[in-house]
């Protein structure tokens, strides 16, 4: 569990990011951040691993501030995927999935063949181990960037827009992708975004900012489809446009879904039958 | 011709005391403008500072500084030291702008990234940043490198032996051979230097030579043929 106590960061230069904010971060869930650029995110993000320290607050994860935690090796334990993908260019892509673990001193045999089993995981061909991160494409690049995130096992992975710089089609499959391994991995996840679509999609838990680092609203995805908590967040959601405001409608025929301009839009999937 | 070959030994110790002469200042030149370069990117300030003292530095004519060497340090006027010390001192000159440029230039995404999976500072210069500015700093190197070899003639002039000797005393005897003779000589040690440059440049970043595609790699290399 990861917690945010009143937490205010401002920067020398007299931006306040983050301005008293408390969040719950559940572990083995996936907590999505989502607002417009320039809300803080990235902040809140960093200040999990230390990356940027808080002018005020502090952070606890299992109860422990991170405060005093040293900052390197806390970072180590911590998996972390960015926009770009963030690979060192000079590095193979085996030899970049295998970084954290060789700085925890981890042997250079034993890391390649644990890099090698975790681009199965995440998706790539072992034949491409030896590339640069320069020869693969932009989807390529990223899912090395989630398996350097998984090498060292953490139980917490941050991810700040991961998949914000490839095309649509990709990012779908990356989500689904992800989805998948947190099914069987079940990490604690934070993951930045300002695509509500992917926040809707990915996120147990989701925090809307509004401009300032100030909270909009947060809940489960339904919760929040279901009653935004005001026009901001509704606008933010897409639920205004009647796009979202989906009801049940119960008809001879069964139940079906019905949106905010009556008109069907579906029936409800039965789980039980389903699986 | 004739002159050339009943020289070869005296050519020969005079090619080895040139070599001798600037690869230190080369070496010490590169290795001092790394932390100096580092430190003038970590302050706005001191950049400015650091880097128009560099370009200073290189504006002192050679010659004077030669002969004044000794009484800046206290050493013999013939100490060879003399012209050693200050050759880096031009090397420095040259290669702190270069340094501090190149040491800039890496991506902030990739150190920032580097930080976030815990390099420590220390590992973070030498496995990332260090590599990647490999190659705007092997480009300054081999100017510096050029610079130093043709400087190191002038050592003669203050009786510090080295292929100026040859110049100075081609043009005292008016002996075009032996003046030739040197200026070859030098030519031959920069291409050699260059050349043993650029061959540590591909052992030591073997991803600059591969970060085109596959594809286009083979593209290039036809061209280059066509070219040729
Ligand atoms: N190092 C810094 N110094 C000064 N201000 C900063 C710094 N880093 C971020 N900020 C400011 O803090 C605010 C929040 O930035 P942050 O990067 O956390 O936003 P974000 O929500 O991640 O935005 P985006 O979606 O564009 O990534 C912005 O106004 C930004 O300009
Ligand atoms: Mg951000």
């Amino acid at each position: 569990m990861i917690e945010f106590r009143s937490v205010t960061k401002q920067f020398p230069d007299g931006t306040v990011a983050v301005d008293d904010f408390s969040l719950i971060i559940p572990s083995h869930k996936t907590t999505v951040l989502v607002g417009s650029s320039g809300s803080g995110k990235t902040t809140i993000l960093r200040m999990i691993n230390r990356m940027i320290d808080p002018t005020h607050g502090s952070i606890l994860i299992d109860d422990r501030d991170v405060a005093g935690l040293n900052p390197v090796a806390l970072r180590r334990s911590i998996g972390y995927v960015m926009q770009n993908s963030g690979l060192l260019p000079h590095r193979t892509v085996a030899q970049n999935i295998a970084t954290v673990p060789r700085l925890r001193g981890v042997r250079r045999a034993s890391a390649r063949s644990q890099a090698l089993e975790l681009m199965q995981t995440v998706g790539l061909d072992a034949e491409l181990a030896d590339r640069y991160p320069s020869q693969l494409s932009g989807g390529q690049q990223q899912r090395v960037g989630v398996a350097r995130g998984l090498a060292v096992d953490p139980n917490i992975l941050l991810m700040d827009e991961p998949f914000g710089a490839v095309d649509p089609l990709v990012r779908a499959e990356l989500q689904h992708e992800l989805l998948r391994l947190q099914g069987e991995l079940g990490k604690t996840v934070v993951f930045v975004t300002h695509d509500v679509d992917e926040a809707l999609l990915l996120g147990d838990q989701i925090v809307i900012f509004r401009r300032g680092g100030v909270v909009a609203q947060k809940g489960t995805p339904a919760e929040i489809l279901a009653s935004p908590a005001d026009e901001f967040v509704a606008s933010f959601v897409g639920a205004d446009r009647g796009k979202r405001a989906l009801h049940v409608e119960h008809t001879r025929g069964g139940d079906i879904v019905v949106d905010s301009d009556g008109n069907a839009a579906g029936v409800l999937a039965d789980e039980n039958a389903a699986s | 011709m004739s002159w050339f070959i009943a020289n070869l030994g005296l050519i020969w110790q005079l090619t080895l005391d040139h070599i001798a002469l600037s690869v230190p200042p080369i070496v010490l030149g590169f290795a001092l403008s790394l932390p100096i370069g580092w430190l003038a990117n970590r302050r706005r300030l001191a950049r400015g500072g650091i880097l128009s003292v560099g370009g200073i530095l290189y504006a002192i004519p050679s010659l004077p500084l030669f002969v004044l060497m000794p009484a800046l340090i206290g050493t013999k006027i013939l100490d060879p030291v003399n012209v050693v010390i200050a050759l880096t001192i031009y090397a420095l000159a040259l290669m702190v702008r270069t340094s501090a440029d190149a040491l800039a230039s890496v991506d902030r995404d990739v150190l920032q990234s580097s930080t976030a999976v815990g390099y420590s500072a220390w590992q973070r210069f030498w496995a990332v940043e260090l590599p990647l500015a490999g190659g705007p700093l092997l480009a300054g190197l081999r100017v510096v490198s050029v610079s130093t070899v043709s400087l190191v003639s002038v050592g003669a002039v203050v009786g510090v032996n080295s292929l100026g000797y040859l110049f100075l005393d081609g043009f005292n005897r008016y002996f075009p051979e032996e003046i030739l003779v040197g200026i070859i000589g030098s030519v031959i040690i920069a291409l050699v230097f260059d050349g043993i440059l650029v061959l540590i440049g591909r052992l030591l970043m073997p991803w600059t030579a591969r970060t085109t595609p596959r594809w286009s790699r083979g593209r290039a290399v036809s061209a280059l043929a066509h070219g040729a």
